[in-house]
């Protein structure tokens, strides 16, 4: 089954959409939209590193994504506004990232399918890392929900409860970091933060609890995944930037549809 | 008796500000102390060194070995993109069943506020969305919130702000209900002088030091506390002795108008 290369982009798209939907949620949330945006454009950067050294790509951009992650985590625990600062990381990484690519001797390589995701050519055991990561992350945010969710409503109200919200930050920054790592090859580096915040944004309105919002939220980012793949196939359109148009479409029906909801 | 909660020597900076110099409390069981102070005194930076939020650039803060503080703020702000129910918020952190839920609301009043504005009860405001909550509603379920911690200490930082007099009186009533049923001790930062000092067991002063600290009638009567608050509170000084003490028959009228 695995050998048909459509079913291997199928279940790659589906598996990412998933975990960027769950996670969105608390990007969603914690208004770190810029944070995503910052995480995922040092993917490029990353892309060069594993390209340069022969690693796994994975590796590459995981490690500096991380690494950038963590050092916008060490930023804003200072208690200022770091908007500025995180638009120069941000474009700086994506800038550095893509001079580096094309200095790397020997490689003719093709920008697009880190820049927009290239889902079609997954492999097996890149498909293993996806919904390995995938996994993760899934487990990760079960196991600290009720602490993240604490700190992210009010880090004073953590506190008092004896739990530690920077800790919580330090998680949700590295787990960040892990999904960039898997959504690479999916949506590329430029569209991660929408396959993050879409989905969340399109639950919004329909939902109840914040649990609800996350569940819904990876239904829809899984349905955008396979939508998207389809239409991209009809249409011959490039499979990324397609995901995040069906997932901004559900948006619009779920921002409709709540507000006309609301009205009844 | 060894105290549940103390802090010597507390002394918190806000960047180059020292915003908290020198400062001493204590919280025994059972007491409710109320913190006072004119605005920017570092009341609320006081109470987030007490729950470990800020950490005092000087000094310690010892805490009795399982202390559990059941922490009110003065504003909590719940991000429009997060749904949440009461319900959903009253499991947080920890998982509480629909009954305590309930009596945790009934004990701090919603089921009151609510039947004032909507004529509904407390099993319906378990539904309603936080966001759609008036003022005093929301306070009163962040209160509840609190009770469900089973908290040895409450703390509540301006929790009556955005009520009226009347409102905030009652809520001051509630306080001291949940704490003779939960047997706790309460420390509260509050403005409302006169309200605030007929309510407690004992006042701290404070202005980035504590100016002076005892029962409501020492504190009210030291120099420190009327240089701070000036003539201004003479009316609520008044109506405080006067809600305490019931020798001026003559204006008997005008204390049940003012309440």
């Amino acid at each position: 089954m695995l050998d048909d290369f459509m079913i291997r982009a199928g279940l790659a798209a589906l598996g990412t959409a998933m975990a960027t939907g769950l996670l969105g949620c608390f990007v969603v949330w914690r208004r770190m939209a810029y944070f995503g945006d910052a995480t995922a454009h040092a993917a490029i950067l990353g892309v060069a590193v594993a390209l340069m050294f022969g690693w796994s790509i994975f590796a590459g951009v995981g490690l500096v994504a991380a690494a950038m992650a963590l050092l916008i985590y060490g930023l804003t625990g200072r208690g200022q506004a770091i908007d500025t600062i995180l638009g120069v990381l941000a474009h700086g990484a994506l800038a550095l990232g893509l001079v580096a690519v094309t200095l790397i001797p020997g490689q003719r390589i093709d920008l697009d399918a880190y820049l927009f995701g290239d889902v079609l050519t997954v492999s097996r055991f890149d498909l293993g890392v996806i919904w390995g990561g995938a996994a993760v992350v899934s487990l990760v945010l079960w196991q600290h929900w009720r602490a993240l969710l604490t700190a992210t409503i009010s880090p004073d109200l953590a506190y008092a409860a004896g739990l530690n919200p920077r800790r919580e930050q330090l998680v949700l920054t590295l787990l960040l970091a892990a999904v960039v790592a898997v959504a690479i090859k999916v949506v590329g580096a430029l569209l991660i933060t929408a396959l993050l915040i879409i989905p969340a944004a399109a639950a919004r309105r329909l939902t109840q609890t914040p649990e609800q919002m996350a569940g819904l939220a990876m239904v829809i980012g899984g349905v955008s995944a396979l939508g998207g793949l389809r239409v991209a196939v009809m249409l011959d359109t490039p499979v990324g930037p397609t995901i995040v148009c069906v997932a901004a479409g559900l948006f619009a029906i779920g921002t409709l549809g709540g507000k006309i909801r609301s009205l009844i | 008796m060894t105290a549940l909660l103390s802090a010597t020597g507390i002394t918190a900076r806000h960047g180059r500000n020292t915003v908290l110099q020198n400062v001493d409390i204590s919280l025994n069981a059972g007491e409710i102390v109320t913190i006072v102070g004119p605005n920017g005194s570092g009341k609320s930076t006081l109470l987030r060194v007490l729950i470990g939020a800020l950490k005092p650039a000087k000094g310690t803060v010892t805490r009795q070995s399982g202390l559990r503080i059941g922490y009110v703020p003065q504003k909590l702000h719940i991000d429009p993109t997060m749904p949440m129910t009461v319900r959903r918020f009253l499991n947080l952190p920890n998982a509480a069943s629909d009954e305590d839920a309930t009596n945790a609301l009934h004990a701090a009043g919603a089921h009151d506020a609510t039947n004032a504005l909507h004529a509904a009860g407390a099993h319906d405001v378990m539904h309603h969305q936080m966001a759609d909550l008036s003022g005093g509603q929301f306070q009163r379920v962040l209160l509840a919130r609190a009770i469900l911690e089973k908290p040895h200490v409450l703390m509540l930082d301006e929790a009556t702000q955005g009520l009226d007099q009347p409102g905030s009186a009652r809520f001051y009533q509630q306080i001291d209900a949940v704490r003779r049923d939960l047997n706790c001790a309460v420390l509260m930062v509050s403005h409302e002088l006169h309200v605030v000092m007929s309510a407690s067991d004992r006042v701290i002063c404070l202005n980035g030091h504590v100016c002076c600290e005892g029962t409501p009638d020492v504190v009210s009567a030291a120099p420190a506390y009327r240089e701070l608050f000036g003539t201004g509170t003479g009316g609520a000084l008044a109506l405080y002795r006067h809600e305490h003490d019931h020798h001026h028959h003559d204006h008997d009228h005008d204390h049940k108008a003012a309440q």
